[in-house]
């Protein structure tokens, strides 16, 4: 992945200037702008607060393994070698994808007329040897993480307890959450254009 | 104590999707009106938005908080050409039906019939779920933007070419896939850190 400076999606899609895509990206500047601006609220801040930048990368590189992105995984976790972790942390966050991996959205309704539409399917809850390897802190992220990705409706107060419980405030908890949620923005960003530019 | 989670009120949850307006009351607690700084006032970039417990609650990042509303706003606001607005909604509607957010479903449903006029349409989405009969334009509208939101993502050059026989032009198409895409962010926050409940009279 480029610095913080370089367009993360841009650099992603493969968009090169005065191509076709980058003159579709210009009529929506605020939009290309901003989403920019976003990677580098979450992923190069100026003030880190209590999510250090190497729990902000595993959780980023998480996210796009589980989305199967694989140059998006490989752009955070090249990011998240570079922030020092050790390879015991960079091998279980493989780990944990590997795990962790399934197919969604899934989850059930408050019940009621919509529970027709219940569909099952995993809480993923972490391999010991795998938790040992990232911590609790971590562990319980990537543990939220899934539940994010795949079921997001099954969320409820309970999963935030968790969160509170292995150490994460509230603020950090809103700095996760909008971690995975925009992820899964500008993985599909990625996904769609390059699918319109005609890419693999 | 700021660190717990919160006890929400009694309230009514909705058992079913609507257009109707809901209420949305946070698990975690919000910032104070009182505590904003000018920082997080900044970072609504709406003053109205101080009103609500979902954009206080986000403040607590500001930066992000900013760059997600001014994604957002461009998105789905920007009137140079590209997909009508109504079609825009009508993406974030239906990602928002597939992954099962009932708050963000109910604005943008609501959103995408003012601006198309097709109630019925908007409402047989809601009811029947994103396999509903729209028209072969809304159709490929709506089956672009679901398998942009499964997870992995099942888009693929059948939905780029499903669009382009549609009537879109390559921006159109842009344009339904960063609204579906957006709400794939929006629908994971509104449902992880608060519920939808039945607005009160």
């Amino acid at each position: 992945m480029p610095g913080t400076d370089a367009d993360v999606i841009d650099a992603l899609v493969g968009i090169t200037p005065g191509s076709p895509l980058d003159a579709i990206r210009a009529r929506r500047p605020e939009a290309r702008a901003h989403a920019q601006a976003t990677y580098r609220a979450l992923f190069a801040p100026e003030d880190l607060g209590n999510v250090t930048a190497q729990e902000r990368f595993a959780v980023g590189t998480f996210v796009a393994g589980l989305h199967g992105a694989t140059a998006v995984a490989a752009a955070y976790a090249a990011r998240l070698a570079d922030s020092g972790v050790p390879t015991a942390l960079k091998d279980a966050v493989d780990a944990a994808i590997k795990e962790a991996r399934t197919h969604g959205p899934y989850g059930s309704y408050t019940p009621g007329p919509l529970s027709r539409e219940d569909t099952p399917g995993p809480v993923y809850r972490m391999e010991a040897a795998t938790r040992g390897a990232l911590g609790a802190r971590l562990a319980a992220a990537f543990e939220h993480t899934h539940m994010l990705v795949f079921h997001p409706r099954d969320a409820a107060p309970a999963a935030l307890q968790a969160l509170l419980e292995a150490g994460w405030t509230t603020t950090d908890i809103v700095t996760l959450s909008q971690i995975v949620a925009f992820l899964s923005f500008q993985i599909r960003v990625v996904a769609g254009l390059r699918t319109l530019a005609g890419r693999p | 104590m700021s660190d717990t989670v919160l006890k929400t009120p009694e309230h009514t949850i909705p058992k079913a999707f609507t257009r109707a307006q809901l209420d949305w009351l946070p698990w975690l607690e919000p910032l104070g009106v009182d505590a904003l700084t000018p920082r997080h006032v900044a970072s609504l970039v709406d003053a109205a938005r101080v009103k609500s417990p979902y954009f206080r609650l986000l403040a607590r990042d500001p930066d992000a908080l900013e760059a997600r509303t001014r994604t957002d706003k461009d998105i789905f606001y920007n009137p140079d050409a590209g997909l009508p607005r109504a079609e825009r909604e009508l993406a974030a509607a239906a990602t928002s039906r597939f992954n099962g957010c009932l708050y963000c479903a109910s604005v943008h449903a609501r959103h995408a019939a003012t601006y198309s006029k097709r109630e019925d349409d908007v409402q047989r989405l809601l009811d029947a779920g994103v396999t509903a009969e729209l028209g072969e334009r809304w159709n490929a509208i709506v089956a672009a933007s679901v398998a942009l939101t499964a997870t992995p993502s099942s888009f693929g050059p059948e939905h780029v070419e499903r669009l382009r026989r549609a009537g879109l032009d390559d921006l159109a198409i842009s344009d339904v896939i960063h609204a579906a895409a957006f709400f794939n962010w929006a629908n994971r926050l509104m449902l992880s850190l608060g519920e939808p409940a039945t607005t009160a009279g």
